[in-house]
């Protein structure tokens, strides 16, 4: 059919067009060339003896872990609350509620930014620290946190926990037993996710930042000399690897969840 | 019956509140605060809380914001017509082509370079479409061009390209998802009744998949409008928006009531043209169901 194969050589064009910069990038990260440009000059691991080199960036990086972790915790406790209360319960006030809670999801992060650098210097005061970017953070990710539990609650069979709390158990141990084992690779996914946009996010850091720049405010800052830009596409290679382990093991959890409640695969959230 | 219905709304309630909470207190009460800083003014070091428009009337009367806040509404419409545009085919081809049990596969393949460090990725496009950039080496290579082109680096285009790449999946997925709700047996209905494959596509797949259009557009067109990195990196003078005015103000100016005031007028400005479209949209359906019935 003609036209259908029209639309497959599209799809392969915006392909290449998608994954150009992935492709680029760890090509200079191995090139020995000190300039980002063809032709390539040799292939070479130096640019990645230089990142252990370069002290403030372990302390950037140590930073930014900080702040991921921390943050996928609270987001994911928090998206739990309001996944479980949305897919489980019908309460008032139930869409503007959740629009609110989802709203950082299409809000442009430089107003989330400027709104947190208002309150928080401006009003009340506080100095900048990792807790300011933290409180940012969480912010943005609880929406996507929500995405990936909804999927995870609403396949979940509520005569399963009916059933548990005829046959004697408590609420609470019924969540524990039943409920929880059963969301968790959606709760691992979740983690999982929350972590990797963390560890990315770039404008909040960059106004809320304090004495401790995080990677991705260190990377802004090395753009700007020319010299460093091959050790960043070293270090940009070594996070493309890392995010994309997560996410295989996250897109494993939320699979694997899925194929424990009985559920089919809908394509997903990533 | 109803002291059920209460101890359910209850329960819910109860749940969803410390998240309700955190929203509240970080996201509602922070832009409340803007609002209200954006009628304030600052003197040097000093913050004038005495109410005033001053900073509507600077934002609207000195042409550098109004420059500024044009380009980026116009840079993000366009932005958001070039990404759904080239979105939606890659929606259908892996909704309608591709087997059920690679699809999964397809959209985890569509965001794997989203992945990449946000930063690197709009530098890689700098690399890509400079001067002595992978693209005009190529096309140089190729023997396509004679010189390099210079109108895809440093200007709205370099913007319009890294953006439409920046948010491609997040115009894909919707769609994807509402094309993957149509009743293939509508399509088949239309067939078996003698409508052609373009007329079907026309009149029963794109009006179903329509919602999803405008889901699209509305999620890439709203955070475009707000970004910083791509302007700064591949804008150039020329292709300058109003976030980095915002952040100018905030962080170097020290002026943040004036950085609020632009804050507020971009926002105001997206959510305007958001409701001008939808009101065309219904004036168009409209003219459509009682005049013209194309889509009907």
């Amino acid at each position: 059919m003609k036209s259908g194969k029209l639309l497959t050589s599209f799809v392969w064009l915006y392909l290449i067009f998608l994954y150009l910069p992935v492709i680029l990038l760890p090509l200079f990260a191995f090139n020995t060339g000190k300039i980002i440009a063809f032709p390539l000059k040799g292939f070479g691991f130096q640019w990645f003896y230089e990142l252990a080199k370069i002290e403030a960036l372990h302390t950037a990086v140590f930073t930014s872990l900080k702040i991921a972790i921390i943050t996928s915790i609270l987001a994911t406790t928090l998206g739990m609350f309001a996944s479980r209360a949305a897919t489980r319960f019908s309460f008032p006030g139930k869409g503007p509620i959740m629009g609110l809670i989802m709203v950082p999801l299409v809000l442009p992060e430089i107003i989330v930014a400027v709104s947190l650098i208002v309150v928080l210097i401006k009003v009340l005061g506080l100095g900048l620290s990792i807790w300011t970017i933290i409180l940012g953070h969480v912010l943005i990710c609880v929406p996507f946190s929500i995405a990936i539990l909804n999927g995870a609650f609403r396949s979940l069979d509520k005569s399963l926990e009916e059933a548990s709390i005829d046959l004697g158990e408590t609420k609470w141990s019924t969540f524990r037993l039943i409920t929880l084992p059963l969301v968790m690779p959606g709760i691992i996914s979740s983690l999982l996710i929350s972590f990797v946009i963390s560890l990315d996010e770039f404008i909040i850091a960059f106004f809320l930042t304090g004495s401790e720049p995080t990677l991705s405010v260190y990377i802004w800052g090395m753009l700007r000399f020319p010299a460093r830009i091959p050790a960043v596409m070293a270090l940009g290679t070594i996070m493309l690897v890392v995010s994309l382990l997560l996410l295989t093991a996250s897109e494993y959890f939320r699979r694997r969840g899925l194929k424990r409640t009985g559920v089919q695969d809908t394509g997903g959230f990533v | 019956m109803k002291k059920i219905m209460n101890s359910e709304g209850a329960n819910g309630l109860l749940l969803v509140s410390p998240t309700l909470l955190y929203a509240f207190l970080l996201l509602a009460v922070p832009i409340a605060a803007v609002v209200t800083f954006s009628f304030w003014t600052q003197n040097y070091l000093d913050l004038d809380t005495t109410f005033t428009l001053d900073n509507y009337r600077a934002a609207t009367e000195e042409p550098i914001y109004r420059i500024l806040l044009f380009r980026s509404l116009n840079i993000s419409a366009i932005v958001t017509f070039v990404t759904v545009i080239l979105a939606f085919p890659i929606a259908y081809y892996i909704s309608f082509f591709v087997p059920q049990n690679k699809k999964a596969r397809w959209i985890f393949l569509i965001t794997v370079p989203f992945w990449t460090s946000y930063l690197l990725r709009i530098f890689l496009w700098k690399v890509i479409l400079g001067y002595n950039g992978v693209l005009n080496s190529g096309l140089k290579g190729l023997g396509l061009i004679e010189q390099p082109l210079t109108f895809i680096l440093y200007n709205m285009n370099a913007v319009v390209i890294t953006l439409a790449h920046a948010w491609a999946p997040f115009a894909i997925l919707p769609i994807y998802v509402v094309l993957e709700k149509i009743d293939r047996s509508l399509l088949v209905a239309s067939y078996d009744l003698g409508e052609s494959r373009i007329i079907t596509f026309l009149r029963v797949t794109l009006p179903l998949a329509f919602p999803g259009i405008v889901a699209a557009a509305v999620i890439v067109f709203i955070p475009t409008i707000g970004d910083y990195v791509t302007p700064k990196l591949v804008g150039g003078p020329s292709g300058l928006m109003i976030s980095n005015m915002i952040q100018l103000q905030f962080l170097k100016a020290n002026n943040a009531p004036l950085g609020a005031t632009l804050a507020i007028l971009a926002m105001i400005s997206v959510v305007l043209t958001l409701a001008i479209l939808w009101l065309f949209g219904k004036f168009f359906g409209w003219i459509n169901r009682n005049y013209l019935g194309i889509l009907r």
